[in-house]
Parts: C-alpha cells; structure tokens; sequence
C-alpha cells in the first residue's frame, strides 16, 4: 500500500492506494470525495474530469495520481461555491452556460487554463481553447459567451 | 466515506430557494436526496388528486411533486414558476420533488416535447384548483363572499385590504382532498407575474461549481462498486470465467448470474482493473448483418405491415404524367446513431429483502418500478425508484440497463451496488436511434405545382404494449422479460405540410433493426423532415422557383407563413432559386438554405435557414450561421426554451455532419469519440434566433421541434452553394469531395 501526498485546492492530502498508476480522477472522486470532476470517457478524449495542475488543463481521467505529487492541483470545487462563484463560474451562471451541466466543470477549467495564459482572448481562441472539451446538450453558444464575458470583466479587461 | 452535505442556500440573482442534497447516511428511510422528503410517504400519487402534486405548508411553503423531471431543460425553474403563477406565492417558498415512485404522481416518462405542454399543465390545473379551494376556505374562514377576497405571496385578503389569513393558517399540512378540475380557472395572461420569465435555473449555481451531486456521484454507505464484463460480441453465452486473473487485485470479486457477469469493489478503481484483467470465454455471437448494406436490407425486409399517414386525392399525375409534366424521385438515408451521452450511464441500487430502492437518471422512472418488480418477482409497491441528474439523456440512452445491472448485483451480494458504464459500453450497447430510409417521388405540373406527392418510408415497427425496451443484464442472467423493439412516434412528418391535391405517404414497417433501438430525440421526425424538407426544396429547384416562396405559396397556417417570414427578414433572403449562381470553380462555394416544419403537424412550429461554405478541395461543409424562428405556444420560461432550441439545433448539426453509427458482424465498432466524432466548439456556428411569445396560447414544447429541420436545412444550404445534392447523412467531408467529384 503505497502513500501518496496531494495538495489539492491548496491543501495537503494523503492517500493510499496498492495500485501505482490509479489516475488522478480515482483518488479525487473516490479518496477526497472531489466528485464534482466528473468521469466522461477515460480516454481524454471529451475533457468532462479536466482539473489543474501547475496551472495547466490535465485530463485527471488518464494522469497517474503520482505523477502530480508536488504539484498543485485545483479542481472545480477549488475555485468558488454556489453562494460565491469565482468570476469565471459567475460569468457561466450569468449566461446560464449549461443544461445537464455534466460536462460544465471540465470546460471550466479548461478555461481558466486559457484565460491564464491569453488574459483577453478572441472568440477564436475560446473555440479553440475548447475544442477538446464535447459538449451533447448544445450549450456552446453560452459557453463561449460566459468565458468572453469573464475575460473581459477582468481588471483592465475590455 | 465522507459525504459533504450543502445547506439550503438562497440565491441572490435567482431569488429561488435551492435545495441541497443531504446524503449523508442515506438509505432507504432517507432515499430521497431532498431533506426531510420521506415525511411525504404515504402521500396520494392519485393522477387526478391535487394532493399528488401539492402540499401546503403551515410555514407557508409549498411542494411540488413533478413526475416529470429536469434533464438539464428547465423544468426545475418552470414548473415551480407555473406553481408560483396560480398559487400566487414567492418562487423561493416552492420545494420540488421529482420522478419518485414513492412521492410523486405517475405523469408518464420524460419525453416527447411534453414536460411542460402536459406534465407542466397538469401541475398547474393542480395549484388553480388549490388555489380557488383555500380561497374558498378563507372566504368560509372570514365571513365575506370569496369574490372579494384576493392572493398576494400565500396571504388571502379581502380586495379593501381588510382581514387576512394565509394558506399556511388554512391548511397547512393537511390534505386538501379534491380532485384536479380542468375547468379550474387560471391566471388571465394580463397578470402573469413570473410566467413567460427568464428567471435563472436553481440548479446551476450548483452545478456550475462541482458542488450538484449527480447520480454518478452518489455514494451510499456500506456500497459496493461495480464494473458488468460485457461479451466480445452480441448474444454471446459466458463459458467461464478464471477468478484466479484477479489475484492480483485482492479487494475485487466475481458476481455472476448465468452470462450475466460483474465484478465488485469497495474502491471504483480496484472495480475498473478488475474488469480489465478477469479472464473471460465466451461462445459466439448471434450475429449482426453486414453494415455496409443496411440500408439495401431494409429496403428488402418483409414488410409487417404498411400504415397511410396521409392521403388525399390520387397519383395518377406520377403513373401517368400529362405532357408538361415532369417527375422527380429521390431517396434519403440517415443512420443509425447514438445518444451519445457525454456522462456514459449510471445506476444505484440497494435490493434488501423487504424493500427495493433505486436511484436512476431514467426519464421513465415509473416505467422502471414496474420494470423491476418483474424482474425481481416482488409486488411494485415495494420498488421505489428515484430521479436523479445523470448527463444529459435525450431519449433512453442506457441509464435503465445501468439500474438494473446495480439491481441484480444488490441482490447478489446484499449491498448497495453503484455500477458505472464505460464509454466504450455506452457507445457500444446503449439502444440507438434506428436508420431510416425514405423514398420520395413527385409530379410536378407545367406551372411548377406539385400535381401529386409520394412517400415511401421503411421504418423498423415499434411492439406494441412492449412494457420496457429489453434489458441487457435481464436477457444475459436468463431472467424473463417481452421481447420487442421501441422507437418512438416515428412515422409522423412523413407528409409535407404543403398544400396539395395528391399526396400519398405511407409507412412500410420492417420487422427488424440490427441494434436495440430507442427513442432518441424527436424519434423519426428528424430524418423525416429531412427527407420532406430536402424534397420540396428539389421539387422548387426543378421549378425554378425561390424555397422561401415556393413554400409560402403553400401554406396557409398564419402562424407558419409568420416564422418563414422571419427567418427570412433576419437572413435578410434575396428571392431566386437554388442553386446559386456564380462560380461552381471557387475554391470555396457558398450557399443558403432553409427548412420548415409543424412538429406533428399540430405542435410547435419551426423555420430555420443556413449560411454555409463547402471547401472544394476537401468537402469541408462549414455552418456559419444558423437563423430560426420559433412558436411553441405559450413560453413559462423564454430563456429555458432558448437553450433547447440552440441544444436541437448544434446537436442535431453534429449528426447530420458526423455521427454514423458502425458495427461488425459481433459488435458496435464506434465505441468512442474518436470513431464517433461529435460538433466541437469550433464548428459552432452564429446562431441568430427568435421566439415568438404566444401568451393567449397554450404551451407546445420545446425539447423536439427545432431539431427536424436541421439536417435539410443544411442540405438545401450545400445545393445552393454546390449544386451537388446530399441525401445520405453524415455529410462528413469525404462524401462530399466524392459529390463533388460526381458532379463535376
């Protein structure tokens, strides 16, 4: 039984697990009960358990939990709550950027990635931004609104 | 395991009271993920007792139990905002509870367009009749005629603004023991007060920030983990299973029920790499018949039976053509395709021996209390079965497989068992959509009208009375269960709208389809108003005539000709017929196109027209712009059926341009999104939409319609730009560089 300690959402965990290569996703949902990263396809395929690390989009569903060992991982539940949404999550509720919502906190996240690195983005590199996060219901329209929006609520922001 | 429990929390921006999901120590006392629900057992569920819909608080507050449930569509702000309206009390006082057996009334499945149009309407009748019955109990209560009292926020008054008393004093908590009157009057249109609203979804606050639990979150105590091993190919019997392959994974074990076979953890990953590494044998597959000619085989099915959804006059102008005449015949093809729910399913369920809960993101949760007490060979009553958020489903994808692979398994090891699907499992085994094939033929007189239409459609037959679309897990541990096929109302919209003095469509049923079928989406309706669409727009490109004004010409619904002429005026449409002119030499082409439909002929009314570019070196179509219109009736909630008409228009853009279910002679070959590609952010397109509000009108739904004239929407938009005709879906790019190439 191996130990492994995670800082997830700013704060140190520890974990066990017999199996080295669980991947991130597992320990998340199953360990630190994170159930709002959601499995989607295991194959990285559709972005649905997206989270942080470093900064940078992982899909959680594939990376090996040890692999982010002294890293800093944020999931959806790091960045604010139903009575304080951050302003990404509050620009998503303001456009009503989700129907079942299920595939919303990977694309979350997957925008905080891009609104990290490209502070103001075109639309098109929104798109692009999330073109590995799939969406079923159709709410791409919104979605993309919602990120433009909070990009440009930001201080200086357009 | 450590569950977080969210607290009621008011929203600010939407002023609706949410209801967090307490699941700590759930179990069957406390199935219900609402806090303090199960004070409700024992409740009526009556259909027509306004008592199955509706409690009134002493507090004031009231609940609602909705049969109906919220897939991501709304239902959830709307149905409380149709409560709200007749009972004349604050949103943030109404607590819902849907899709319980064991609390809420038997409305019917979640589908066909009619969460609002019937299970919405049945709510509100309820809450009117409520209503007039606790005004009437004040009027006895005050002494003064009941027509001079009135409502505002729960509290009864006379109109002078003397004497009050509140529901909550008048009966709270008690039951009201009337019947649902549907004569009871509702709120004129001129008082609404939140219906036709955009008030924002209590749920997605939650949702927005990871804190919603979804079925797939669900954890009960003392639960096991389940992954189903599936056979290599369709039908297979299990020979045997080497339990000794999971020697290296301690925690896991082998359940078996004949070929029904699982294996179970108490840690979800330990249940996946068992599922990897069991060694399994299997026996051969029933067989599947050869993809590549399943169009041709159901062209030569023996037909069951054949059904004429409309007839009026005689072909003769198509047999016999007068001179001048000319014919026109085309046949359309859209494949069988998948739900393709991006959460695959999910189900929970705790089997003890004298009680049955499930938990279940099936949008037919009464369906499935009936279901599983079969299958479990106990009295329904002792079945519960509860709603909760799964990913979106669009039809029955394989969240009642999922229940009742956890409701085997409970009762196999006397646990609550959680089983997840993989990817791979949904894509693969969830019941899909059936192919349909359609062949259309007209005659076409010398002044451009249609002398006489004809429809051909072959489509798989539904089995009638079928109580549930066969399991899987059912058939694989040899239980009993009817045999059949389920597909939804798919013969409607086969008949055009247009008027015409000859038309003949007619369905010839088929009796089988390769797959397990299921409703997806506007069952049929999608490849039929493709194929009427696509047509019409043939018939005018033979005539010579501009698509818009053909179909005005034809029509004489005013609300029909309204949405056509607002498309029109947004796109801002130049009379001419199709294909465009100019220069077929262009590197790339352009095009626009449109589509109409009356869903069901009776329902919603949609026009929708394109902007597309095709690349000629590639065939790469690109969907710039999508503009419609729509009037579904009364709108509870414009901004709610805003989402479902942007939801029908880009998922119904990525069948007709991706999706395309594929199978070997074992199994389902496209298990994953990268053989099964869908719409990406990307290829999103504008899209400039308008609702029309029809408050004198009664709702219609929103869920189905808008997706029908999708896929000739676009179509129409590549002739125009190419001249080159599509009728096989999906449009993918090889297609048309082939089109293109036979053109030329």
């Amino acid at each position: 039984m191996a130990k492994l300690t995670l800082k997830v959402n700013g704060t140190n965990r520890e974990v066990e697990s017999d199996d080295p290569d669980i991947p991130l996703l597992y320990v998340l949902r199953g360990d630190l009960g994170l159930t709002g990263t959601h499995f989607g396809c295991g194959l990285a395929q559709c972005g649905a358990c997206t989270v942080l690390v470093n900064g940078r989009a992982v899909r959680s569903c594939l990376a090996p939990a040890q692999s982010v060992v002294g890293q800093e991982v944020v999931t959806i539940e790091g960045l604010g709550s139903p009575e304080r949404p951050d302003p990404l999550q509050a620009a998503f509720i303001a456009e009503q950027a989700a129907q079942c919502g299920y595939c919303t906190a990977g694309m979350i996240m997957s925008a905080r990635a891009l609104l990290a690195q490209t502070s103001r983005p075109s639309e098109r590199q929104v798109r692009e931004g999330l073109a590995g996060n799939l969406c079923r219901c159709g709410s791409h329209a919104r979605v993309i609104r919602a990120v433009l929006r909070a990009a440009s609520a930001k201080p200086g922001g357009r | 395991m450590t569950t977080r429990v969210s607290r009621r929390s008011f929203l600010a921006a939407g002023g609706v009271l949410i209801v967090g999901l307490g699941l700590d120590g759930l179990g069957p006392a406390g199935a219900q993920s609402i806090p303090d629900a199960d004070r409700f057992l024992g409740k009526s569920l009556a259909p027509d007792a306004v008592d199955s819909f509706l409690a009134v608080h002493r507090d004031g507050t009231v609940t609602a139990f909705v049969g109906r449930v919220d897939l991501g569509t709304g239902g959830r702000i709307a149905m409380r905002q149709l409560v709200g309206e007749e009972l004349d009390i604050p949103l943030e006082r109404i607590a819902m509870i849907e899709g319980d057996t064991a609390l809420t009334p038997n409305q019917g499945g979640t589908g066909g367009s009619y969460g609002i149009a019937r299970g919405g309407s049945q709510l509100r009748l309820a809450a009117a009749t409520a209503r007039r019955a606790l005004v009437d109990l004040a009027a006895q209560r005050l002494g003064r005629p009941a027509g001079d009292l009135e409502v505002a926020d729960g509290v009864v008054r006379g109109k002078d603004g003397s004497g009050t008393v509140s529901y909550g004093e008048l009966i709270g908590d008690r039951a009201l023991n009337l019947k649902v009157d549907a004569a009871a009057p509702l709120k004129p249109h001129d008082r609404f007060r939140f219906i036709g609203k955009s008030l924002p979804r209590p749920d997605l606050p939650e949702k927005i920030t990871g804190h919603h639990r979804y079925l797939q979150d669900l954890v009960l105590p003392n639960m096991l983990h389940a992954r189903v091993i599936r056979p290599p190919a369709f039908g297979a019997a299990l020979v045997s299973v080497d339990e000794s392959s999971l020697a290296s994974i301690g925690a896991a074990r082998v359940v078996r029920i004949q070929s029904f076979l699982a294996v179970v953890a108490e840690r979800e990953w330990d249940a996946v790499r068992a599922a990897r590494a069991l060694k399994t044998q299997w026996g051969s597959g029933t067989g599947l018949p050869d993809h590549a000619r399943e169009f041709e085989a159901m062209r030569a099915s023996p037909v069951v039976r054949d059904q004429e959804v409309a007839k009026r006059g005689d072909l003769a102008a198509l047999s016999a053509p007068p001179a001048g005449t000319r014919t026109l015949a085309a046949s359309y093809r859209w494949p069988m395709q998948t739900h393709g729910s991006i959460g695959p399913s999910c189900g929970v369920a705790d089997v003890r021996p004298d009680r049955v809960t499930v938990w279940s993101a099936s949008q037919n949760v009464h369906g499935l209390q009936n279901t599983f007490a079969r299958m479990l060979g106990v009295e329904r009553d002792r079945v519960r079965v509860i709603y909760m958020d799964g990913s979106g489903s669009y039809g029955a994808n394989g969240a009642d497989d999922a229940a009742a692979e956890a409701t085997l398994l409970s009762r196999e090891v006397g646990r609550p068992v959680r089983v997840q699907w993989s990817r791979q499992e949904e894509h693969g085994l969830d019941p899909k959509g059936p192919a349909q094939l359609l062949e259309l033929r007209a005659a076409v007189d010398k002044d451009g009208d249609i002398a006489a239409w004809e429809t051909q459609a072959w489509l798989p037959i539904s089995t009638a009375n079928l109580p549930n679309i066969p399991l899987l897990a059912v058939d694989a541990a040899g239980l009993p269960q009817t045999q059949g096929r389920a597909t939804g109302l798919i013969y409607q919209n086969v008949d055009p709208p247009y008027a015409m003095p000859n038309l003949n469509a007619v369905v010839h049923w088929v009796a089988d389809a390769p797959l397990r079928t299921s409703p997806l989406r506007a069952p049929g309706k999608i490849a039929n108003t493709f194929a009427v669409e696509s047509f019409t727009d043939e018939i005018a490109a033979l005539a010579r005539v501009d698509p818009l004004e053909f179909r005005l010409r034809r029509l004489t619904n005013p609300r029909g000709l309204e949405v056509l002429r607002r498309v029109a005026a947004r796109m801002g449409w130049q009379p001419r017929p199709s294909p465009a002119p100019g220069n077929r030499n262009a590197a790339v082409l352009t095009g626009r196109g449109l589509a109409y439909v009356h869903y069901k002929h009776d329902e919603t009314i949609v026009a929708m027209g394109m902007d597309v570019t095709v690349e000629r070196a590639t065939g790469r179509i690109r969907v710039t712009r999508v503009v419609a219109a729509q009037d579904c009736g009364l709108m509870i909630n414009p901004d709610c059926v805003k989402a479902q008409l942007e939801g029908n228009i880009l998922q119904t853009l990525s069948r007709a341009l991706h999706e395309e279910v594929v199978y070997d002679r074992d199994r389902v070959t496209t298990v994953d999104w990268a053989s099964y590609p869908i719409l990406t952010f990307p290829e999103v397109p504008k899209l400039d939409l308008e609702l029309i509000q029809r408050l004198d009108q009664p709702p219609l739904g929103a869920g189905e319609a808008a997706s029908t004239p999708v896929g000739a929407a676009l179509a129409n938009a590549v002739f125009d730009a190419t001249g080159v005709r599509l009728r096989t879906v999906p449009f993918r790019a090889d297609r048309m560089k082939a089109a293109l190439a036979g053109r030329s």
